[in-house]
């Protein structure tokens, strides 16, 4: 039972990352619909970021949050308006193509400045887990758990009660409509790149020092992604929230009890099962944006 | 016109090649992971390579010509590790190379040895197919799993164990480490329970972890690479784990691993290979402190000397045999492999046969140490 309580408390630790890494993709597709293949290397950005800032730079650890998530916003702008928009009409396949390309050129550049080895970052947390009961989790992990859901609920409202978020969902409906009722469409397409890019620049500077930061850590990171996307429904944000916690239970209870040598198949697995059955997702029917 | 660039073309690429040869200098292929989950371990043996190269060629090279190390990265990858083999054999015309870092590089670079008939001096891999699956191209200085279990054997009973779990990288070096030291331990009366994996690029190994934290085995026996053992000790430490945990591979680099898991980094035993700590008590004080002087003059961390020396010792056994072949010949260099006695950082580097008779592989026989981490110090316990 206690090993029990230890699988369902990683669970939570894992999912909340899980659904931050979903969301931003899920936004972006289900906005602009664009398959946001530099997803990983924003999150790798996020993570350097706090490397650059409290490892190289020595300034304050909880100051490189905000910094990396204003960083994404940027970076993200920048590669919608150098990008996306001039490919704005052009076919999926196009737009994947030039993604793809942004993505080696993104992965390249991080290996360039920051080398092949992987760079670790120290922070105040204690060392000493917290213990309640049989389950035991670091300070650390606790942290980017509660900021995960911050960001997460930041993102829910910003959707779904701001004059921003209405315009966004108006898009999402219909883009003609929406632009005929007075909604700056090109501009929507820009926030909406920025936001999802630093939600994932946010993941990587959370879990970047709950791990190791490498130029490939974003492969394996947006891999997880795109399968929380498929398995909430595409564009479904709660659906890639809810998905992030099911991946990380799938994993958790596949290696836990199965055999670990399956642990990332599991996902696949259960991602397998939902196009069969359920096509569109396992949330399609709830409104798909917010 | 199309024909006529064509030939322009084969007539600079000719003219080129023409000026590389003419250049005096013996080439020696170094296939190595530099980027991907092993980059940190394939660049310390890398810069370990080139103090080697640079030593040598200061003292007037080999056989009257400079030694020029054409480095390739494998990026961690197997596929990738065949293919930098074959450029490196095909492209640059090396007659021997060293590499591939880790058993499942190596293996998969084995066939392309046999196609092209090239030597490869392997510095670091473990799994013990790589020596007995009969590929005479193949000279190992680094010691495979059961050499390391044997060499743990005599301390076992001196230690307090009574059933361990393994958790160790999923390919051939972590399978083959299970495999080897779970025999190894049976034979000793020791139980063997759970034996879980992870994906060499896994960064979160909580599950296993946690499922090893129920089991009632008294010990872990971890075999990965420095950066993910890393993440192992720190997330079984936030796990509260309180199991002896003991790493197997010689690549942990323990004074990496004081420095990024910190006080999880406590308690925990490491058989390494090179024991730098104490430079006067290895089996080759001098040319140990010249190699650990020489390192930390370029600049390079300490803790990847217990990394670095196969690399500069891989070069230096090269470069015996090439001097003993007397040209720098494939075929002339693979038969005077067997020939070299190299006093190594880590003890006499002399190849033994092993694997199928008619197609031996060579191996030599390297020293194996405990070592301990108390306090945040690296400590040589007496055994």
């Amino acid at each position: 039972m206690s090993e029990f309580l230890q699988h369902i408390a990683n669970t939570l630790i894992l999912g909340g990352t899980y659904a931050l890494l979903g969301i931003g993709l899920t936004l972006i597709f289900g906005i602009m619909r664009v398959v946001n293949f530099t997803h990983g290397e924003l999150y790798t950005f996020g993570a350097y970021f706090v490397f650059l800032i409290s490892s190289v730079l020595g300034l304050n650890f909880l100051l490189a949050l905000p910094v990396a998530i204003i960083a994404g916003l940027v970076l993200g702008a920048l590669i919608e308006l150098l990008l996306l928009r001039p490919m704005r009409g052009a076919d999926i396949d196009t737009t994947m193509l030039v993604m793809i390309g942004a993505m080696i050129v993104m992965q390249n550049s991080e290996q360039l400045v920051w080398g092949g080895v992987a760079k670790s970052v120290s922070t105040p947390f204690p060392e000493t887990p917290l213990v309640i009961g049989p389950v035991s989790v670091s300070y650390l992990r606790v942290f980017v758990l509660v900021m995960a859901l911050l960001l997460i609920a930041a993102t829910y409202v910003l959707i779904n009660r701001t004059k921003l978020g209405k315009a966004m969902r108006a898009t999402f409906q219909d883009r003609d409509t929406a632009a005929l009722m007075g909604v700056n469409v090109r501009a929507i397409y820009t926030a909406t790149f920025a936001i999802g890019s630093s939600l994932a620049a946010a993941a990587g500077a959370l879990l970047g020092p709950a791990y190791v930061i490498s130029p490939h850590m974003g492969d394996i990171a947006s891999l997880k992604a795109f399968a929380i996307v498929i398995l909430g429904g595409l564009g479904n944000i709660t659906g890639a929230a809810i998905g992030g916690f099911i991946l990380a239970l799938a994993e958790e209870l596949g290696a836990g009890y199965v055999s670990s040598g399956y642990r990332d198949a599991m996902g696949f697995l259960i991602i397998i099962a939902v196009l069969l059955i359920k096509p569109t997702g396992l949330f399609a029917r709830a409104e798909r944006i917010g | 016109m199309m024909k006529f660039k064509l030939l322009a073309g084969a007539a600079a690429f000719a003219v080129l090649a023409g000026t590389a040869v003419a250049q005096e200098s013996i080439k020696i292929g170094v296939n190595e992971p530099l980027t991907g989950p092993f980059a940190a371990s394939g660049t310390y043996v890398t810069n370990g390579a080139r103090i080697a190269a640079d030593e040598i060629n200061a003292k007037g090279g080999v056989l009257g010509k400079k030694l020029e190390l054409v480095i390739e990265d494998n990026k961690s990858n197997p596929t990738e590790a065949a293919a930098v083999t074959e450029k490196l054999v095909t492209r640059d015309k090396v007659p021997v190379i060293m590499g591939a870092w880790g058993s499942s590089l190596t293996l998969a670079s084995m066939p392309k040895l046999m196609e092209y008939q090239v030597p490869m001096l392997v510095e670091t891999s473990s799994s013990g197919k790589i020596t007995t699956s009969g590929n005479p191209y193949i000279f190992r200085i680094s010691p495979p799993s059961s050499v390391e279990a044997a060499a743990f054997k005599p301390m076992v009973p001196k230690m307090t164990i009574k059933k361990v779990d393994f958790l160790v990288i999923n390919n051939d070096w972590g399978r083959g480490a299970a495999e080897d030291f779970g025999k190894m331990l049976k034979g000793e009366n020791i139980q063997v329970g759970l034996v879980e994996t992870m994906d060499q690029s896994a960064q979160d190994m909580s599950a296993q972890l946690a499922k090893i934290k129920a089991s009632d085995a008294d010990t872990l026996m971890v075999t990965t690479a420095v950066e993910q053992l890393t993440l192992v000790l720190k997330q079984a430490a936030a796990l509260g784990m309180k199991k002896q945990i003991i790493t197997t591979g010689g690549s942990q680099n323990p004074d990496q691993l004081i420095a990024q898991a910190g006080s999880a980094a406590n308690g925990t035993i490491h058989l390494a290979t090179f024991a730098p700590w104490q430079p006067d008590s290895t089996p080759n004080p001098q040319a140990a402190k010249y190699f650990i002087g020489e390192w930390k003059k370029r600049g390079f961390d300490f803790p990847g000397v217990t990394e670095s020396f196969r690399g500069y010792d891989g070069i230096r056994t090269i470069a015996a045999a090439i001097e003993k072949a007397g040209k720098p010949e494939p075929e002339a260099i693979r038969a005077a492999f067997w020939n070299v006695d190299v006093k190594g950082l880590n003890g006499d580097i002399k190849f033994q046969k092993q694997g199928p008779s008619g197609k031996e592989s060579g191996q030599s026989v390297p020293n194996v140490y405990l070592i301990k981490i108390d306090d945040g110090k690296v400590v040589v316990p007496t055994m």
